[in-house]
């Protein structure tokens, strides 16, 4: 029973065992559900996936098994790519207009010819009256005019109560794909450990107990706190361009970081440190935080680590104005000297494989800001960082 | 064998929630619940144990909860004590051994619903140490050599806030809901059940001021549903009515009452720079 299902699943990279595929066996043995395919859905999302990010691709492998719709490749050419639909007029339509419009046909009419146009249709398409795209006056698409429209590509506006709830697949942005194999990561920072004792003392501390027994002459208890890990953490990532190529390895390190360590702050930049950083890459230019902030709210004692290939036009890091992206005051090489000289536990880890380091001059100009604390970014260097950061 | 359970008076649960607190019950398997804080992770267990009847007891985790403190402690350090004051109590081991909530649970006649609220905030380790007890129910107390064991076995929820990810061993052995945050449709549903006797133009005014509030891209902390309920009060409260909140004049781009949906000064500056522009555009 559904071991095609539960196989689908594991080779779409939802990670289900065994064990998971049993429980929801055992349920439907002990009836907690009806018979019925809505509930079936529900009962197997609860018992077989255990990750928000991991309920997106569930939906599909479910849609593909139990309908027998397209495979998930398929799925995937046919969604609509969002530049076709990127909002660029807003459309004020003739009364006239809209009555045309409204005598389209009914729901299902529209469902079908959706599909019929997804297959037809290739390209990016504005304005007209037939293609899918911004603007126009098709049910299908954007910004338009159409009562009985779909929106696609748009945030607001659900699909109604008609689509299966698997097909509306609104987990899509919880998909963050991170691997799973995180556990080397995380036993190389776990050298970066610094235990302090601190808090409420529960513990019995028997040397101390000894002593001051021996001194008192009866049992006299003495206590200490626990020790705890004391490690706090500034990840600075660089993102985009470049680095595009390693965000798998990145997403390994942030993921198995914050894990790691307790207080853990990230920010993002984009080739080299500038006076703004930011928290959420979606809104890079709207949410910037100056770095001068950075520097003020995180005591000295918090240890840096820097990720990023340091590959960039060294005028990036030896003048000002000099950044790919914006007018910058100071150079960026003034902005991480300036990091160095708060903090002194401070590493550059590149995701380049150490050989190609010397093809690029800005990797040379940043390994010296960093008073050659620059490693790559394997297990050893990795290892290596840890090393230096807890000395 | 309780019945099933199917939302409250207070509580409207989704169907695939009502699905997966069933699957849980039924095979008597723990439930991990997630979502956006706010959405009323904690606020169920206290409505699934008040809609099938039974207790609720709750494990509230810390950053400093260790996951033997769940099941007893044995207090050597007061029995150590009371030896030199030749206490009569210090004879019986079992006077310095504390219960904990899973002991508890374990122990009580009948079915009880136990809460382990927030677990992500305790050490990484933690939920792989209870990862036998939950699974069989049953732990061994070295002090005493005896076995506790649930006759029968509690329903089990827990919260997570996703700030640590929780080890895959663990996850195996849970039933999993993520509660999305509520469409339109089903907030208005949620506001009904708290507020039975607002008016309902006021309540599709209101509602729509919120969507529109957590759409504003760059917020720090988007408002969620128990905001919402708590800004509906002071709404009824101050006797707002609908033609305020639909005055959608450009010199009011703050919502009225807005502290009880923006908990940030940063956001409230936000929106005002947001009033300030559209004020400006107008001119």
């Amino acid at each position: 029973m559904f071991v095609d299902f539960f196989h689908d699943l594991k080779s779409n990279g939802v990670p289900v065992s065994l064990r998971e595929y049993l429980s929801l066996l055992e349920a439907l043995d002990r009836d907690v559900i009806n018979r019925d395919i809505e509930e079936f859905y529900y009962l197997s999302r609860a018992a077989l996936v255990k990750d928000e990010k991991n309920l997106d691709k569930f939906d599909v492998v479910f849609s593909k098994t139990f309908k027998g719709l397209q495979a998930l490749s398929e799925t995937e050419i046919a969604e609509i790519p969002t530049e076709w639909l990127q909002s660029l007029t807003e459309n004020f339509l003739t009364e006239e207009e809209k009555a045309a419009v409204e005598a389209l046909g009914g729901w299902e009419k529209i469902m079908e010819e959706l599909q019929k146009r997804l297959e037809e249709q290739k390209e990016r398409h504005e304005g007209g009256n037939k293609w899918i795209g911004t603007g126009g006056t098709s049910p299908f698409g954007a910004d338009g005019y159409n009562p009985e429209g779909i929106r696609i590509g748009q945030e607001k506006g659900r699909h109604g109560r008609a689509v299966k709830v698997w097909d509306k697949r609104e987990y899509k942005n919880l998909d963050g794909d991170v691997e799973i194999g995180t556990r080397n990561i995380k036993v190389a920072l776990r050298r970066l450990r610094r235990f302090a004792r601190d808090g409420v003392p529960d513990k019995l501390d028997l040397d101390g107990t000894i002593k001051s027994t021996a001194n008192a002459g009866y049992l006299d208890i003495k206590l200490e706190a626990e020790r705890r890990n004391k490690i706090n953490v500034l990840l600075f990532f660089d993102v985009g361009g470049s680095m595009d190529p390693h965000i798998k390895l990145c997403e390994e390190l942030f993921s198995a970081a914050r894990a790691e360590f307790k207080t853990m702050e990230h920010f993002y930049f984009h080739n080299c440190l500038y006076e703004g950083v930011w928290k959420d890459n979606a809104r890079r230019h709207s949410d910037k935080i100056p770095t001068w902030d950075v520097l003020h709210k995180y005591p000295a004692d918090y240890k840096i680590i820097f990720v990023g290939d340091a590959s960039m036009s060294p005028y990036e890091i030896v003048h000002a104005g000099a950044s790919v992206e914006h007018w910058n005051e100071e150079a960026g090489g003034a902005w991480l000297q300036r990091v160095m000289d708060i903090y002194t536990s401070a590493v550059w880890l590149n995701p380049t494989p150490e050989r190609f380091w010397t093809h690029s001059g800005s990797t040379d100009l940043i390994k010296q800001i960093f008073n050659d604390r620059m490693f790559p970014l394997t297990l050893d260097g990795l290892d290596a960082a840890m090393r230096e950061l807890s000395r | 064998m309780s019945g099933k359970f199917e939302g409250t008076q207070n509580y409207i649960a989704t169907e695939d929630l009502r699905i997966a607190v069933n699957a849980a019950l039924t095979l008597e398997r723990p439930l991990l619940v997630k979502g956006e804080p706010g959405t009323g992770k904690t606020v169920l267990a206290e409505e699934v144990a008040k809609a099938l009847d039974l207790e609720l007891l709750t494990w509230h985790i810390k950053s400093t909860t260790k996951a033997h403190q769940g099941l007893y402690e044995y207090d050597a350090i007061t029995r150590l004590r009371d030896s030199q004051l030749g206490d009569e109590r210090v004879k019986d081991i079992k006077n310095y051994i504390n219960r904990g909530k899973l002991w508890e649970a374990f122990a009580y006649q009948g079915r009880v619903v136990l809460l382990i609220d927030e677990i992500d905030k305790a050490d990484i380790e933690f939920p792989n140490d209870l990862l036998q007890e939950l699974d069989r129910m049953e732990f061994f107390v070295y002090e005493t050599g005896e076995t506790i064991k649930a006759e029968t076995r509690p329903l089990v929820i827990i919260t997570s806030n996703n700030e640590k990810e929780l080890p895959d061993a663990f996850l195996r052995r849970c039933f999993f809901h993520y509660i999305a945050f509520p469409d339109h449709e089903t907030m208005t549903e949620i506001v009904k059940v708290h507020f039975p006797d607002l008016k309902s133009r006021l309540v599709k005014e209101a509602l729509s001021v919120f969507y529109e509030v957590r759409d504003v891209p760059g917020l720090k902390k988007k408002p969620s549903t128990s905001e919402l309920l708590d800004w509906l009060k002071l709404l009824m409260n101050e006797d707002i009515d609908e033609t305020t909140l639909r005055e959608r004049d450009p010199n009011k781009l703050i919502p009225p009452l807005h502290g009880a949906l923006l908990k940030n000064e940063q956001d409230v500056q936000l929106f005002e720079k947001l009033a300030f522009l559209a004020r400006r555009e107008r001119n």
